[in-house]
């Protein structure tokens, strides 16, 4: 069984915060790391391997600074970390992303081949969740999103429970697949002292536009066919004045609103 | 010399791209960072920075260009219709050019459905045309009348058995050979479980631009192109994407964020029956079981009262409070990310960008500090009341009625006071 799972470095969007002034984004202040849902990916593809044997490799688009989600991925058990980066790459929106990660995918795979991708479900920081089913399509994989726990894997078919907004469904589909996953399916662990090692060690294998062999104009902002046309401050709603008095007179006042606006 | 880049730099690598000289790369910060030996103060990345962040040297400046104009207002709130008349000459009226993928699950119509109709109505109107909209499923037929009375000029449907329950792949067929077949201008589907898993899918195969979770849509009249907003970085800060040279322009929408139209009883809607071939045999996934929560569902998105609680509810009895108060008062509990990290509430009661969006009549936010990300899910709440001590945080400058305090000492007051209201309320109701 090998498995490829797809990682992301994103800004940690819970400490990003914002220049009340300027209302831009102020980046230092957030921490890059592992999509929080890709590491569940990574520990789910673990857990798989565990079971049925076989190999764990894990790949990724961006700049040389993303080794380090590279090297956390291999201190988790992974077997092989690969980071696509070029220049020819930077400002491709979801569907130059996904051409390239298959691109990368289909590399691998002349190697080696692959029973089985994982993406985490979203990104934290674009919140698209669109570059999973794009790079299924690409691959001409069935595509399973919303994945909550993998039921089982037998005689390549995998049975998968899929989140739904009340309840799941549970489906099957042969293998190969790619699936999407929520972070209910699996509990995260922590790295051995050992894995911690071999990731330090570990050379992340990184690859160019050349080795991957991928079309140029199908990448970057010229191959990405939205663009941002400008970025803005929400709208800000504006409140009223603080209601003063002691608390049995504010209330009062807040009750009766209320009551007009329900009636 | 070379051009200067400011911290106000998202990163998003548009001047990489753009840069003839292979100058700019991104940084180990994640920002841009130029190469004065390769640059040539040629400007280019200048024009396409969405954020104005690049700038020559004071030295070498000279025009300042033209920032583009400013596109305000929803599609909710804007009337604007095309003045030119060059504009209206080369408009085809019959052609619905904006659509909309209908969603339902056995045959019962999502609400954004008819969310997305509204919305695509105003486009619609903006680009001098009307509204198509696709219905696929098993016998969807019943669901026929509600689209047209809601606003849909056309409906395309495919019947057809394979399609009862949903599944990527015959869906994505149907809708990437209708869109093939009739070349809409734009294509809306909700931003659900199923809006996004069938978006990327089906943009990927038409090789089209899409443009997730989007809370505004309208129109650049001139050019013709929608202008899909969405919220990025947490909620943080606002992006308009355009999908230039593409067709269809594909946006996933929000529910509960554009508004449906009151519906007109027979209205004219034009129904379209498409056959696509599909076979169960070629569709490799199969769906086994659908098993429902056995809980009720926390309908946070339907409640016209919800009474919520954050971090600074501090612990499960000031929950427990909350609950009785929402029960007295018909509301349903909900809370922001604090309060589902303490435990003090389940996660399916989350309001804000991870959890559920929601536009009631009376929004309570006890101990909220509004952050960002729990505003963008409550923002559309018509009466926002706080309780807060801090007077200056983000929930209270925004809420209709902000109140310094603790919420332990207002909320047993505010019960006594609504159970006595509501009790007579229902007295006087019993002898009418």
């Amino acid at each position: 069984m090998h498995i490829v799972v797809c990682i992301k470095q994103v800004p940690d969007a819970a400490q990003v915060k914002i220049d009340p002034i300027t209302n831009t984004l102020d980046r230092s202040s957030a921490p890059a790391i592992l999509n929080p849902y890709d590491e569940h990916a990574v520990e789910a593809a673990i857990a798989i391997k565990k079971q049925f044997g076989g190999k764990v490799s894990v790949i990724s688009m961006g700049p040389m600074m993303a080794k380090d989600i590279i090297k956390k991925c291999i201190s988790m058990g992974a077997d092989a970390g690969y980071l696509l980066s070029d220049r020819s790459f930077a400002g491709s929106d979801t569907l130059a992303t996904s051409y390239i990660l298959t691109m990368g995918i289909k590399k691998i795979m002349e190697a080696d081949p692959v029973d089985l991708v994982l993406c985490g479900k979203q990104a934290v920081d674009g919140d698209t969740a669109q570059v999973g089913p794009g790079i299924a399509r690409r691959l001409n994989f069935p595509v399973l999103t919303y994945v909550q726990k993998v039921e089982s894997i037998e005689a390549g078919t995998i049975i998968v429970q899929r989140k739904m907004d009340n309840g799941y469904e549970i489906v099957s589909c042969p293998l190969p697949c790619l699936l999407t996953v929520e972070k209910d399916i699996s509990e995260l662990g922590y790295a051995s002292l050992p894995e911690m090692i071999r990731a330090a060690k570990y050379d992340v294998i990184t690859w160019g536009v050349n080795i991957i062999a991928a079309d140029t104009t199908k990448m970057g902002l010229k191959g990405s066919p939205t663009s941002v046309r400008k970025i803005f401050a929400p709208e800000e709603r504006v409140g009223g004045e603080p209601l003063e008095g002691d608390i049995k007179t504010v209330t009062g006042i807040l009750v009766s609103k209320v009551m007009e606006k329900l009636s | 010399m070379t051009v200067n880049i400011a911290q106000t730099c998202i990163g998003c690598g548009a001047c990489v791209a753009e840069c003839p000289y292979g100058a700019i790369d991104i940084g180990p910060e994640s920002t841009a960072i130029v190469n004065p030996s390769v640059c040539v103060n040629c400007e280019q990345c200048i024009a396409v920075c969405p954020v104005q962040a690049i700038s020559l040297p004071p030295e070498l400046r000279h025009i300042v260009k033209d920032l583009e104009p400013d596109h305000h207002g929803s599609c909710n709130s804007s009337t604007d219709l095309p003045a030119s008349s060059e504009a209206m000459a080369d408009m085809t009226p019959t052609r619905d050019l904006v659509w909309v993928l209908a969603e339902h699950e056995n045959n019962v119509l999502a609400s954004v459905t008819l969310e997305l109709i509204g919305a695509a109505t105003d486009l619609a109107r903006k680009l001098g045309s009307t509204v198509g909209v696709l219905l696929l499923g098993d016998n969807p037929e019943c669901l026929i009348s509600t689209l047209q009375d809601h606003g849909a000029d056309k409906i395309y449907i495919v019947n057809h058995h394979v399609l009862a329950n949903y599944r990527t792949e015959p869906f994505m067929q149907c809708v990437v050979k209708l869109v093939q077949k009739y070349s809409p201008d734009i294509l809306l589907m909700g931003a659900t479980t199923l809006g996004r898993d069938l978006a990327g899918a089906v943009a990927t195969d038409l090789q089209t631009g899409l443009t997730a979770d989007c809370t505004q849509l309208d129109i650049d009249i001139e050019k013709r192109i929608l202008l899909a907003s969405r919220p990025a970085f947490g909620g943080n800060i606002m992006a308009t994407i355009l999908c230039l040279d593409h067709k269809p322009q594909m946006a996933s929408v929000r529910p509960r964020v554009m508004q449906a139209l009151a519906p007109v009883s027979g209205r004219y809607c034009e129904v379209i029956y498409e056959s696509i071939e599909l076979s169960e045999e070629s569709i490799s996934k199969k769906v086994l079981q659908i098993v429902r929560d056995n809980i009720e569902r926390v309908k946070l998105d339907e409640a016209k009262i919800i009474v919520a609680g954050g971090r600074g509810m501090r612990e499960q009895n000031g929950f427990e409070m909350l609950k009785e108060l929402a029960n007295i008062l018909g509301g349903v509990v909900g809370g922001s990310r604090g309060a589902t990290e303490s435990g003090c509430l389940e996660i399916k009661r989350q309001i804000g960008q991870t959890g559920q969006t929601v536009a009631p009549t009376i929004y309570f936010a006890f101990g909220i500090s509004g952050a960002i990300q729990h505003v963008v899910g409550m923002q559309r709440s018509e009466v926002i009341i706080a309780i807060n001590p801090d007077r200056n945080c983000a929930m209270m400058k925004m809420a209709t009625y902000p109140i310094v305090g603790d919420a332990y000492t207002i909320i047993p007051e505010l019960i006594k006071q609504f159970s006595q209201v509501m009790a007579s309320r229902q007295q006087e109701g019993s002898h009418e």
